[in-house]
């Protein structure tokens, strides 16, 4: 069978290998760490005999890293028929994926730093699935391909005709870069730092004043370890800080009629599709630190599982609305995927008195609202997060109470969507309303995927 | 509606698994009890192992006769808890699969568990010790209204 290496074909259904690039751009960073690796042991060596042993050691691992990229490429090929998306690949274990493009949750095109180098980009579909093999990749394909594929996987994914152009977004928002950064660096976690910055100060004063000699040894040893803790925590928080700033950078995200495209990256650079009636919640937190400076998150949920936690895609492919933005700024954009939702709830939706008994703490958020489309929950003590439902989305409700609860006649209301992040929880409603929420939910939820808005 | 029980057989399964376990439990308390403080430690460990059995063969009565199910027009109700009340509703358009497991002692007494999985993983409806005909006709009927009534994400 003739492959072709030009992507265009693969759209009208013809076999195409991936761009010819791709493994120079899969392999780079492992054949950099395998060098590196050997030439550091190389330098180790003394005799000459010995050093010849390495230099082919490492010829010959960065020949087999090179020739499994190289394989992998020549064994993977793949094409759209009709309105799904094949794709062959593996020379030992053969492995033949198909992805109904109706099912399609979202369509991502994501771009490394060794990819964008080369003008290369790999797209990346998400179905709702169990498997972590579930997600169909194209690694990789040119800049113009991958638009290109996307836009013709989107048409799919809508019933549309595939030569339909991508539709042009209308920008929505744009985070402020200062102010990711400020909000990257504003963790809670510091505040565990702080407070053994405080034990190790308090035991440095405390320590001279000891006047045995092995009572001070003991003293200044548990400093010691005190403060290698305080910089591991510090060094730690700030890779994580420059992860999230590097993740998020230059966020833009847009309305598009086919659903919402999200920009973001600094050094990898990522482009998301969201299509529209895909969103299973919306979930606006205001995290402790943030909150004096009124920021707020706004993040998305989809059907899909994380993937494998080695490859850390679960974190980069959280679907965000905005990595933070104002209080005002993020109720008018969950509006604008919400139309309808409150994105705040007042205290008229709060659960009786009586319920500061089982939450004294988080009683003041607990709130809970729903109308015949969205149902709108709030909780949490020092992380306050609200979450919005889709009563099409509702895949279960559950009702709970303990003995407390039951003592105070109360219960918790929890509403399960496909998105596997966040349950939407009415906590501590009186027993009498919660029951009839049960109901009276269930209808408008069953009314609801009728409608199908 | 009245909620529908689960076999009485189930009651009988667990009392069976509660008397095996008691029995050893008592060995296990009276002998050493008894070789560590004679015959009163021996009595004691037996009186514990009768306390202790007492109190779970009332635990497992009331688990037992809290469980419940209800089918209704759109949806499938499942209630449990004895100390925490638990109620699950499902709606049949969102079932995604029904899975019908029987362990070895659910075997001996012809007992199976039918399950219902939705795309939310945090769902959590399970019918135990349904009578193996029961649970198939069961399982049956609910693919069937799943099918009828299926909706997509």
């Amino acid at each position: 069978m003739p492959l072709a290496s030009s992507q265009a074909p693969a759209l009208a259904g013809t076999w195409c290998r991936l761009h010819p690039l791709s493994p120079v751009a899969r392999t780079v960073i492992s054949l950099g760490v395998v060098v590196a690796a050997g030439l550091t042991s190389l330098s180790g060596q003394q005799s000459s005999s010995g050093q010849t042993v390495y230099m082919v050691a490492i010829a010959a691992a960065a020949v087999l890293v090179v020739a499994a990229a190289v394989v992998s490429w020549l064994v993977t090929r793949w094409r759209v028929v009709g309105d799904e998306l094949q794709i062959d690949t593996g020379l030992v274990y053969r492995q033949s994926l198909r992805f109904p493009l109706r099912r399609v949750q979202a369509v991502d095109v994501v771009a490394p730093l060794t990819a964008r180098i080369l003008g290369l980009a790999e797209v990346r579909v998400v179905s709702a699935g169990t498997g972590h093999r579930q997600h169909g990749r194209l690694a990789y394909l040119s800049n113009q391909d991958a638009a290109a594929v996307r836009a013709q996987l989107l048409a799919l994914a809508h019933g549309l005709a595939a030569e339909t152009p991508e539709p042009p977004a209308r920008p929505l928002f744009r985070v402020d870069n200062g102010r990711l950064i400020a909000a990257s660096l504003l963790r809670g976690a510091w505040l565990l730092v702080l407070v053994l910055v405080a034990v190790a100060a308090i035991l440095a004063a405390v320590d001279p004043a000891g006047a045995g000699g092995a009572v001070r040894q003991g003293g200044s040893d548990a400093a010691t370890s005190l403060i290698s803790a305080v910089v591991t925590g510090i060094v730690a928080l700030g890779l994580d800080a420059a992860r999230s700033v590097n993740g998020d950078f230059d966020f833009t995200i847009g309305q598009a009629p086919d659903g919402l495209r999200l920009h973001r990256g600094l050094l990898q650079k990522r482009h998301e599709t969201i299509p529209y009636g895909r969103i299973q919640a919306v979930r606006l937190i205001q995290p402790l630190l943030w909150r004096p400076f009124g920021w707020a998150r706004v993040e998305l949920d989809v059907a899909r599982q994380p993937e494998a936690r080695h490859q850390g895609e679960a974190r980069q492919l959280a679907h965000l609305l905005a990595p933070v933005a104002t209080l005002d700024q993020a109720r008018w954009l969950v509006a604008q995927v919400a139309p309808g939702a409150p994105a705040t709830l007042t205290r008229s939706g709060a659960p009786p008195r009586r319920a500061w008994f089982r939450a004294p703490l988080s009683y003041h958020y607990l709130s809970a609202w729903h109308d015949d489309r969205w149902l709108v929950t709030q909780t949490g003590r020092v992380r306050p997060a609200t979450v919005i439902v889709p009563l099409e989305k509702v895949q279960s409700i559950r009702l709970s109470s303990g003995p407390l609860l039951r003592a105070l006649h109360l219960a918790n209301l929890r509403i399960d969507t496909a998105g596997r992040r966040w349950v939407a929880a009415a906590l501590c409603r009186d027993a009498d309303e919660a029951t009839a929420l049960v109901g009276q939910l269930g209808d408008l939820a069953s009314r609801a995927r009728r409608i199908s808005w | 509606m009245q909620y529908r029980r689960p076999s009485p057989r189930l009651w009988l399964a667990r009392q069976t698994v509660l008397g095996l376990t008691s029995l050893v439990l008592l060995a296990i308390l009276g002998v050493s009890g008894g070789l560590l403080w004679g015959l009163p430690g021996g009595l004691g460990g037996i009186g514990a192992s009768l306390v202790l059995t007492a109190t779970s063969w009332f635990v497992e009565r009331g688990r037992y006769r809290s469980w419940g199910y209800l089918e209704r027009d759109a949806d499938l109700v499942v209630r449990r808890g004895l100390l925490f009340h638990r109620l699950t509703v499902v709606p049949f358009g969102r079932m995604q699969f029904v899975d019908v497991t029987a362990g070895p002692v659910d075997r001996l007494f012809d007992l199976a568990t039918v399950q219902l999985h939705t795309a939310a993983s945090a769902t959590d409806a399970r019918i135990p010790g349904l009578r193996s005909t029961d649970a198939a006709q069961l399982r049956d009927r609910l693919a069937t209204l799943g099918e009828a009534r299926a909706s997509g994400l």
